[in-house]
């Protein structure tokens, strides 16, 4: 169950999506996102669509993976079209007991979550096509003026790519917990929310210790291969835009223009 | 001097109970003094808390002595300046293999150690293309290392030290999550670093079927070398071993009995074809 969370997971195979460079790949999402929230029209997210389709095709990434990714923010989902549902004030269009349920809530939370659901296939592809070591590249790269400013751009990276990269181990590692403490007559499933909460404790208490466990070992596996800080280290595969690149950012404008240009008519 | 060498050295830890107050001093390790020469294939041997791993710690600098001293190519290693220079001669492999692996890609952590040392890229990939070939990870190399079985991980994580040239390597309980085919290629691959690219290995381990093909083992116990010598010269002590709750393997073990028992074998037999060429030539004379 815990396994289909694939955000945050590398897809490994080859196509021009994986090969772009990630500061393409960043700035399109982050561009892509922004864009969702700026359509006011059907046309708008028809052409998100669109784009969204092509990107996905020429990925090579099977699209079960970023639905699979989906079934995890399910609940998200569903307050968020519950809460603009209901509280939206607005002509009635459905009125029993105290609530009401009204068009432009129910436009409001069909809106919100179109935009949500592809917000985040979106920002699974760019996490399924792009190493996490990649990604923290490109940002580093991206945040580099932010250095000016005092901000710690190489840790926050390193952070960024070392939390990537247990994600997967933890999510197993929870997996055997639970498996290990369904076997011993621990109840996960039934009773009321609190209570749910409660069975998690013993889960999470163990999880945690592990945790720690595992990140002292990590700092001195580092350590002892002479890892010091961003000061003076070279990159294996530093970032250089090529042309594919430069093809990449004119899709994205392309997009962005289009997409707005009809999305606000 | 050696690759290594230690000098009466001495770690001690403060124990502590759960309020913080101070129960006693364990002495972790207790006069110990090692002399390893450059090409040497070393396996230091003990059950758990014998010492072994703080030991080995010591060779990479993380840690530093209470007493006495390490030296590692000549560098003393309670010299702050010198530690990157250490541990880039040393090179350091841990038990978990998961807990080591920095990178997503194969690659990627294998060129994680060159990065840091600021090595120019063209090199590092170099370095990578040959550190993977040694230990037989090359058609890996763009994996996730999730994916890979617990043998193959610690066989990267063996690239990613090699990358670095270092003069020796320590090999901290690699075998110790493996199963037993991935700790017949984990001991495998480390051989063949030994053997072709002549570099030093420390192999620690608490198996002792791991230690057959070392030049010299020592034995730890509490904190002390409590033996040292060739394996043959280790295996031939069969009831020293057991006082020191070390497994002895079973040919070993039965070659021994059969001593006690009368049949005329020689002592410290250690492979399972030996003890067969041994009965055979008993039998025909």
């Amino acid at each position: 169950m815990l396994r289909d969370i694939t955000l945050g997971q590398y897809y490994q195979t080859e196509s021009v999506i994986h090969r772009l460079d990630p500061r393409v790949k960043l700035g399109g999402t982050l561009l892509y996102i922004i864009s969702l929230f700026f359509f006011k029209n059907i046309w708008g997210y028809v052409a998100a669509a669109i784009f969204l389709a092509i990107v996905i095709k020429l990925s090579h990434v099977p699209f079960r993976f970023m639905v699979k990714g989906m079934k995890a923010i399910l609940f998200l989902l569903l307050i968020t079209v519950v809460f603009n549902l209901f509280l939206t004030p607005g002509t009635a269009l459905v009125s029993f007991w105290k609530i009401t349920i009204t068009l432009e809530g129910l436009k409001m939370a069909v809106t919100m979550a179109i935009r949500l659901t592809m917000l985040i296939i979106g920002s699974s592809i760019m996490t399924l096509t792009t190493t996490p070591n990649n990604l923290t590249d490109g940002m580093e790269k991206m945040m580099k003026p932010l250095k000016l400013f005092h901000v710690p751009v190489h840790e926050v990276a390193m952070m960024m790519s070392i939390a990537l990269r247990f994600i997967p181990i933890l999510l197993e590692e929870t997996d055997k917990i639970m498996k290990a403490q369904i076997a011993r007559g621990a109840d996960f499933e039934s009773g009321n929310v609190v209570k749910r909460a409660k069975a998690l404790v013993p889960l999470l208490v163990p999880l945690f210790i592990s945790a720690f466990r595992r990140a002292n070992d990590l700092a001195m596996a580092m350590e002892a291969r002479c890892y010091r800080g961003g000061e003076g280290r070279t990159k294996m595969k530093p970032l250089v835009y090529r042309k594919q690149d430069g093809i990449g950012y004119v899709c994205v404008a392309v997009y962005l223009v289009a997409g707005i240009a009809i999305g606000r008519l | 001097m050696g690759i290594v060498k230690t000098k009466d050295l001495v770690y001690e830890y403060i124990r502590r109970d759960e309020e913080g107050n101070v129960e006693g001093i364990t002495k972790a390790i207790d006069q110990v003094d090692l002399d390893i020469a450059q090409g040497e294939f070393i396996a230091i041997l003990g059950h758990n808390g014998s010492g072994k791993s703080t030991l080995a710690k010591h060779i990479n600098a993380i840690l530093n002595p209470t007493e006495g001293s390490v030296w590692v190519d000549g560098m003393d290693t309670s010299q702050e300046e010198k530690v990157w220079e250490i541990r880039q001669t040393a090179g350091m492999v841990f038990q978990n293999p998961d807990n080591q692996i920095i990178g997503q890609v194969v690659e990627e952590d294998v060129g994680f150690g060159p990065e840091n040392m600021g090595i120019p890229t063209k090199e590092i990939w170099e370095r990578v293309e040959e550190s993977l070939r040694a230990v037989g990870m090359y058609e890996f190399r763009k994996h996730s290392p999730n994916k890979l079985s617990g043998g193959q991980k610690q066989r990267v994580s063996i690239a990613g030290v090699l990358a670095m040239h270092p003069k020796c390597i320590i090999l901290d309980e690699p075998t110790a999550m493996l199963d037993p085919s991935g700790r017949r290629e984990v001991i495998r691959a480390a051989r063949a670093l030994n053997q072709v690219e002549e570099v030093t290995i420390i192999l620690i381990t608490h198996y002792m079927e791991e230690i057959i093909h070392a030049d010299r083992v020592f034995v730890m116990d509490s904190g002390k070398i409590a033996m040292e010598g060739t394996p043959r010269d280790i295996f031939s002590q069969v009831e020293r071993l057991k006082e020191l709750r070390l497994d002895v393997p079973q040919v070993t073990l039965l070659s021994y009995e059969l001593q006690k028992r009368g049949v005329r074998l020689p002592n410290g037999i250690l492979t399972i074809e030996e003890l067969t060429k041994e009965l055979e030539q008993l039998r025909k004379s």
